[in-house]
């Protein structure tokens, strides 16, 4: 009734290809964008702190390996080392070069990350599936060793940990630990916004498609004039320079230094991976899905079950919530396997039937 | 550098055999056991075409069932029954609840559902038997414990029994079940299925029921692989990890071949071993966790279907 495209014409090409071609999907998104930046503040520390900081450094790497998996259908079991390589990197920058905005570095950190996987990503020319996905493993455990046995990386701290510096951008300490939750919460929230709009338009765009060939059936791709080489090599640069970024994001402005070589663990990839399937692959919007869920619910079950009156140990929490986490995946994949994301398509299309579907 | 890289260890080889003979020994009995978990991953590819992840949490949690209803005062050759029979259910309830909704589904939502299924094995084992790390009962399965010197190439090798009696038993289990797939009706009717999912039921094979039998053989794989790590370090949640260790092997012996995880659990055995052993001082040690990768993207890059793996062909 109030979701319908009924009456808005297009009379331009421009008009007719928009990221939002129906007004109430623009709406819509600014309504969201707005709800982030005012309302969502003002929920308080706990919240922005264990709830939203890590929900968005999730939703960069989700993008990121969704480019990879999603869009082009290579397989990648290398996420976390590539995260590690964006915060192991922006480290030694902003050590380096401590004068420079540390924004810069955590941006310019996923240039290193990408040439990282750009090198991880050759055997993609000739290997495919999941002889791929294990191949990208090599990447994982081979980078992980590097993080823990070349100490020039963590600049020869005794601790082996990444110790993130206290950075100021306009006189407002943004890293470090007088950085409040709310001024680390705002700047995530502007770089995600403004990556999630590239990528997005990346993926419509010409490198999209071809990616999207690439990956609906590659030799055909070929006959058709794309180039692989180029084609999944750009596939991997991008994806891997989203990931460096989230990587160098979860380290300076989530967990502000520690025990980086366990954080870029196997485990993450697996979890980055799970968001991006869980949220539907080939969708960016999945992206927020399958990090809201994924990241929620074992929140939900450490605090809000005990706030409604159920109360479990934290050992039984953590293992009740594995089984849940478990039955959740299985129970999605059968309901709708094509993700959540596939399910909000559905949910709308709904809308703009209603009332009357017929 | 290239002295320490290219001559100094073969050096070391030939200066002390007796190193390199029990270097080569741990390498062959970590191979073995790799090339177990290897075999339970290829069962279930072969039959159903699912990149099976739960394969490494499967081993654990058959070593944890066995152990725990040990512990709770089951005599240890029910509880191995009786563990036998949880494998079954297992296998009953992932092709009841898992595969069969998910059935024509593209592989990677059927792999991303085994995921679910390792969380799911991972929750129902710490929630049942606690989350912390147990001892194999070797004694009570009859395993032998000891070791034997042998005097040799002017130095002394020390054979674990307990590796011996591993190497036997996996010798077994493949041969047996390599005669299993030759010989009898289901492992033709198995053979059939992995060839081609639509002949075979065309002439009349139930999908289901290959399944639940390949995956409850699987199973069985898994308890023993179980029982042997078990017994090498302890029951724990760190034991999945020897999963990952197991990839390696099946891209170098091909996802579809059972005499390729066998030959590959052996060569990325000793080629970790030994490349730990004289090469891995060179660059800090620890070099094992990646090794057997790079050893598997090398063998990728030359024959991308793995060693013995079935030629892939591609048609538009």
């Amino acid at each position: 009734m109030f979701y319908r495209e009924a009456g808005q014409f297009k009379s331009t090409y421009e008009s007719d290809m928009a990221v939002f071609p129906i007004r109430q999907d623009l709406i819509g998104v600014l309504a969201i964008i707005a709800v982030a930046y005012v309302l969502i503040p003002m929920t308080g520390k706990f919240f922005i702190g264990t709830v939203m900081i890590p929900f968005l450094v999730f939703v960069m790497a989700s993008i990121g390996l969704n480019i990879l998996t999603g869009y082009t259908g290579l397989l990648s079991l290398g996420t976390g080392a590539f995260m590690g390589v964006g915060a192991y990197a922006c480290y030694k920058l902003t050590t380096i070069f401590p004068g420079v905005n540390i924004l810069i570095w955590i941006v310019v950190s996923g240039f290193f990350s990408a040439a990282i996987g750009v090198l991880f990503g050759l055997p993609s020319l000739r290997i495919k599936g999941f002889y791929l996905a294990v191949a990208t493993l090599a990447a994982q455990f081979f980078l992980q060793w590097c993080f823990v046995r070349i100490p020039w990386l963590f600049n020869y701290n005794a601790s082996g940990a990444i110790e993130v510096p206290a950075r100021m951008v306009l006189d407002i300490p943004v890293t470090g630990p007088n950085a409040t939750e709310l001024t680390r919460y705002y700047v995530l929230l502007t770089m995600v916004v403004f990556f999630t709009w590239i990528a997005s338009n990346l993926v419509r765009g010409r490198y999209g498609r071809q990616w999207m060939a690439i990956r609906d059936m590659d030799i055909a791709a070929e006959l058709m004039g794309i180039r692989p080489l180029q084609a999944k090599l750009l596939s991997f640069a991008v994806s891997s320079f989203y990931c460096g970024v989230a990587g160098a994001m979860m380290m300076f402005l989530w967990y502000g230094g520690g025990e980086a070589s366990d954080a870029f663990n196997i485990n993450l990839s697996f979890n980055i991976l799970f968001m991006v399937i869980i949220g539907g692959l080939g969708s960016m919007i999945g992206c927020f899905f399958g990090a809201a869920m994924l990241h929620l619910v074992p929140i939900f079950l450490k605090f809000g079950l005990p706030a409604i009156g159920f109360p479990i140990g934290g050992a039984t929490a953590e293992h009740l919530t594995h089984l849940i986490i478990g039955v959740l995946i299985i129970f999605f994949l059968i309901v709708e396997p094509h993700g959540l994301a596939r399910l909000w398509a559905t949910g709308k299309q709904k809308l703009r039937m209603w009332p009357f579907p017929y | 550098m290239l002295y320490n890289v290219f001559i100094d260890p073969f050096l070391q080889m030939v200066q002390a055999p007796d190193l390199l003979v029990q270097t080569l020994w741990e390498g062959l009995v970590a191979g073995v056991l790799y090339a177990l978990i290897a075999l339970g991953f290829v069962l279930i590819f072969k039959a159903s075409g699912v990149f099976n992840f739960a394969q490494g949490i499967m081993v654990v949690f058959a070593a944890l069932t066995l152990v725990g209803l040990y512990e709770k005062g089951v005599p240890a050759l029910l509880a191995l029954i009786l563990t036998i029979g949880v494998m079954y259910v297992l296998a009953w309830s992932t092709e009841r609840f898992v595969l069969r909704p998910l059935v024509n589904q593209p592989d990677i939502i059927l792999f991303m559902a085994t995921f679910g299924l390792t969380y799911v094995l991972i929750g129902l084992g710490e929630f049942i038997f606690g989350g912390n790390t147990k001892t194999m009962i070797t004694e009570q399965l009859f395993l032998p414990k000891g070791a034997i010197d042998v005097q040799m190439l002017g130095g002394r090798v020390t054979f674990q029994k307990l590796d011996i009696a591993a190497a036997v038993i996996a010798g077994a289990m493949v041969a047996g079940l390599a005669a299993f797939f030759q010989y009898t009706r289901i492992g033709r009717a198995l053979r059939a299925v992995a060839d081609s999912h639509k002949a075979a039921l065309s002439v009349g094979i139930s999908l289901n029921q290959i399944w639940v039998i390949v995956w409850f053989t699987a199973g069985i794989v898994a308890l023993v692989t179980g029982i042997m790590w078990g017994a090498r370090s302890d029951v724990s949640f760190g034991l999945q990890i020897i999963a990952l260790k197991a990839l390696p092997v099946l891209i170098l012996g091909g996802f579809t071949s059972v005499p390729g995880a066998i030959v590959g659990g052996l060569i990325i055995g000793i080629g970790e071993k030994l490349g730990e052993f004289y090469w891995g001082p060179l660059v800090g040690g620890g070099i094992e966790s990646w090794l057997a990768f790079l050893i598997a993207l090398a063998f990728l890059l030359f024959r991308p279907q793995g060693l013995f793996g079935d030629k892939i062909i591609e048609r538009i």
